[in-house]
C-alpha cells in the first residue's frame, strides 16, 4: 500500500465559525489544552469559536459502557445540535474522539435508518421543546488544528527540533481508535494512514516515528478501565504499545484523544511502580502531549499555562531539548501565583538504578 | 428465526453490523480483547448467525460478551463489511433488557457502571468528573492526580474561569435547567428505565446470592471481583 494513500481520505474542514463542544475527559485531565485551543483559534488565528454553557456530555462513555441506550444518546446529541442551531452555527467541532465517533455514527444511522431520526426528533421535542438542523460540517478539534497548521507554522516561536543538535524531534503519534476506525472517511487519512497528527508534526519540523503497534488501541476499552476488576486489560494493552515504540527512542508521544493521552501517561507510572520498567531513552517515562500542547509549545506558550504540570510523566526533559524557557518554581502554582503544594515523587520521573529501560 | 435473534434484529446496530460472516477471523487478529482474554469475536458472530435460541441465550448469560473494549478495530478490517463490535453492543443491550447480565461476573459489573458513570451523567451532566476519579479507587492515576484531586480548586482555576460555577469553561457547573432537560431526555427516550432495570435485576441477583440488597457492599463486590478465570 502506498504511503501517500492517506491523500485519498480527505475531508472538508470549515475555515471559521465553529460551535465548540467540550470533552468530559479533556476538560477533566487537560483543561489547559481546551483553554489553549480557544486561545490559539481566537487570539492567534482570529477565528470565531462559540462556547456554550448549556451543552452537556454527549454521554458517550456511558453509551460505550452499554448503560446508555442508543435512543437516549441520539436524543442527547440532537440537543447539542439544537443548541448549535439556536446559536446560529453550522460547523460543529468536538474536543473528544469518543464524541466525534458518536456524532458520525448517529448521523450515519439517521441517514441509513431515517425512522431513527424521526423518533429522535419526537423525543427531543417532547423532552425539551427544541428542534434542530444537522451540522453542515462535523470535525474533531485536531482536524481544525490540522487545517490551520501552516498558519501556526508561520507564527512559530520554535519548531519540533532539538535545540542543541538541530535534528528533528522524533514523535510517536497516537490517533485514538474512534477517530477513523468507525468511519474512515470522516478522518483525515482514514483508518490505515491517519495523517491528522502526522501532518502537524511534519509541518512543524518534527519526524514521525513508525513502529509495529502504531495503530493499536491505547487500552482504554471503556468498561475494561472503568471497572477496577478489569484494569489488567487496559494496562496490558498500553504496555504492548509502549514496548513496541520504545526501541525507536521517541522524544515524545502526541495523542489525538484525551483518554489515550491520559492512559499512555498514567500507565507508564503504573508499570514503573509495578515492575520497575520505564520506556524513555533517559531511563524515565516518555512525555505524552496533547496536540494543543504541541501547538502551544510551537507558538511559544508557557508550558504551565498549557497545563503540562498535570501530566504524571514530567515534561521538563522535552522542554530542555526544545530549548523552551520555563520557570521551575511556577510549575505548582495555583491561580494568582499561590503555592498549593506538589505531588509526591514517582519512579517514572526520577528513574532508578534498577529500572529496566526498554 | 429464533425469538432472541428476532429481538436482536430490532437493534439497528445488529442490522448494520451483521450480514453474512464467512469466519475468516480477521476481526480476532486485530482485537485487543482477544490478546488479553479467552475471547474470539469471530465465534461470537458465528453463534449469533446460528439464530438458535439456546446458543444465543447462553451467550447473553456469559462473561464472553463483556470482554470487548468497543475500540471498533474490527470494523474497518472485515472484508464483508460486518462490525463484530456492533453485534456485541446489540447483545449487551438485550442481555440487560432481559436481565440475563446478572448471570455472569462481568455482566454484573453493569451495576457499577450505572452507579458511577450513569449517576455522574444525571448528577453533573458529565460522564467523568474530577471528584468521581477518587485516587483511592484509582491508584493507577498516580501522585500527580492525587495532587490535582486534593487541590482541585487551585489547579483548575488556573485554566477555567468558572470551575464548578455556572458559565462557560472547563468543568463548569451545569445549571439546573440544563440538567432538567437531560433528565427529561432520559425519561422520554428510555434511558432512565434502562437504569432502573439494571438496579432491579441486580437487586434480584443480590438476594439470590444470599445478600440482603444490591447495596454498597454488592456494588463494591461487583466493582472489584476478578475470579481470574478469564484468560
Amino acid at each position: 500500500m502506498k504511503r501517500n494513500s492517506w491523500q485519498e481520505y480527505q475531508k472538508h474542514v470549515a475555515d471559521d465559525r465553529y460551535y465548540y463542544a467540550r470533552s468530559c475527559i479533556r476538560q477533566n485531565f487537560f483543561p489547559g489544552s481546551e483553554a489553549a485551543f480557544l486561545n490559539i483559534m481566537r487570539n492567534d488565528l482570529g477565528r470565531d469559536v462559540h462556547e456554550d454553557a448549556n451543552h452537556t456530555s454527549c454521554t458517550g462513555i456511558g453509551y460505550h459502557s452499554d448503560i446508555v441506550p442508543l435512543e437516549t444518546i441520539m436524543t442527547v446529541v440532537a440537543r447539542q445540535f439544537a443548541l448549535m442551531t439556536e446559536a446560529g452555527y453550522e460547523n460543529f467541532i468536538s474536543s473528544c474522539i469518543t464524541s466525534f465517533g458518536i456524532y458520525n455514527e448517529i448521523l450515519a444511522t439517521w441517514a441509513e435508518f431515517p425512522e431513527t431520526e424521526e423518533r429522535t426528533r419526537e423525543y427531543l421535542y417532547k423532552a425539551t421543546g427544541r428542534e434542530f438542523n444537522k451540522p453542515r460540517h462535523i470535525a474533531h478539534t485536531s482536524d481544525v488544528v490540522f487545517h490551520h497548521r501552516e498558519a501556526i507554522r508561520a507564527r512559530a516561536a520554535r519548531l519540533l527540533v532539538n535545540a542543541a543538535t538541530g535534528e528533528p524531534l522524533r514523535v510517536v503519534e497516537h490517533i485514538g481508535c474512534h477517530y477513523a476506525k468507525i468511519f474512515p472517511k470522516s478522518g483525515i487519512g482514514g483508518a490505515e494512514f491517519p495523517y491528522v497528527l502526522a501532518g502537524m508534526i511534519e509541518s512543524w519540523g518534527g519526524e514521525v516515528v513508525d513502529y509495529p503497534e502504531r495503530r493499536h488501541c491505547c487500552g482504554f476499552g471503556f468498561r475494561n478501565y472503568l471497572v477496577q476488576a478489569n484494569r489488567g486489560y487496559s494496562v496490558a494493552n498500553s504496555q504492548r504499545k509502549l514496548a513496541s515504540m520504545a526501541p525507536y527512542k521517541p522524544d515524545f508521544i502526541v495523542a489525538n484523544c484525551p483518554g489515550c493521552a491520559m492512559f499512555l501517561d498514567r500507565w507508564q507510572y503504573t508499570i514503573a511502580e509495578m515492575e520497575g520498567t520505564t520506556y524513555g531513552a533517559d531511563g524515565r517515562g516518555i512525555p505524552v502531549l496533547t496536540y494543543e500542547e504541541m501547538a502551544g509549545l510551537v507558538l511559544g506558550y508557557d508550558p504551565w499555562e498549557l497545563g503540562m504540570q498535570m501530566h504524571q510523566v514530567d515534561v521538563e526533559p522535552l522542554l530542555d531539548k526544545m530549548g523552551v524557557k520555563y520557570d521551575p518554581s511556577a510549575k505548582y502554582l495555583g491561580k494568582n501565583g499561590k503555592y498549593i503544594g506538589q505531588p509526591a515523587e514517582a519512579l517514572v520521573n526520577s528513574g532508578c538504578s534498577g529500572a529496566t529501560i526498554l | 428465526m429464533g425469538k432472541y435473534f428476532d429481538m436482536l434484529r430490532e437493534d439497528v446496530r445488529i442490522r448494520e453490523g451483521l450480514t453474512a460472516c464467512m469466519n475468516c477471523g480477521v476481526c480476532t487478529g486485530v482485537c485487543p480483547a482477544a490478546e488479553f482474554y479467552n475471547y474470539d469475536p469471530r465465534q461470537i458472530v458465528t453463534a449469533v448467525q446460528t439464530q438458535d435460541d439456546d446458543t444465543i441465550e447462553a451467550l447473553l448469560k456469559s462473561d464472553t460478551i463483556w470482554y470487548c473494549g468497543e475500540c471498533m478495530s474490527c470494523r474497518p478490517r472485515c472484508p464483508r463489511g460486518n462490525t463484530p463490535g456492533y453485534v456485541i453492543q446489540g447483545l449487551r443491550t438485550l442481555s440487560q433488557r432481559l436481565g440475563f447480565f446478572v448471570e455472569s461476573e462481568k455482566g454484573r459489573q453493569q451495576l457499577a457502571l450505572k452507579r458511577t458513570v450513569g449517576e455522574s451523567i444525571l448528577a453533573t451532566g458529565y460522564c467523568v468528573h474530577p471528584k468521581l476519579v477518587d485516587p483511592d479507587l484509582h491508584p493507577e492515576q498516580g501522585p500527580v492526580w492525587r495532587w490535582i484531586h486534593d487541590n482541585d480548586q487551585g489547579v483548575f482555576e488556573r485554566f477555567s474561569e468558572n470551575y464548578q460555577r455556572e458559565g462557560v469553561g472547563a468543568v463548569r457547573r451545569i445549571d439546573d435547567e440544563t440538567l432538567g432537560e437531560l433528565h427529561r431526555i432520559f425519561e422520554v427516550s428510555g434511558g432512565q428505565a434502562f437504569f432502573d432495570n439494571i438496579e432491579a435485576h441486580s437487586e434480584r441477583k443480590a438476594q439470590e446470592m444470599g445478600l440482603e440488597h444490591a447495596d454498597e457492599n454488592y456494588m463494591k463486590m461487583v466493582y472489584t471481583t476478578n475470579s481470574g478465570n478469564h484468560q
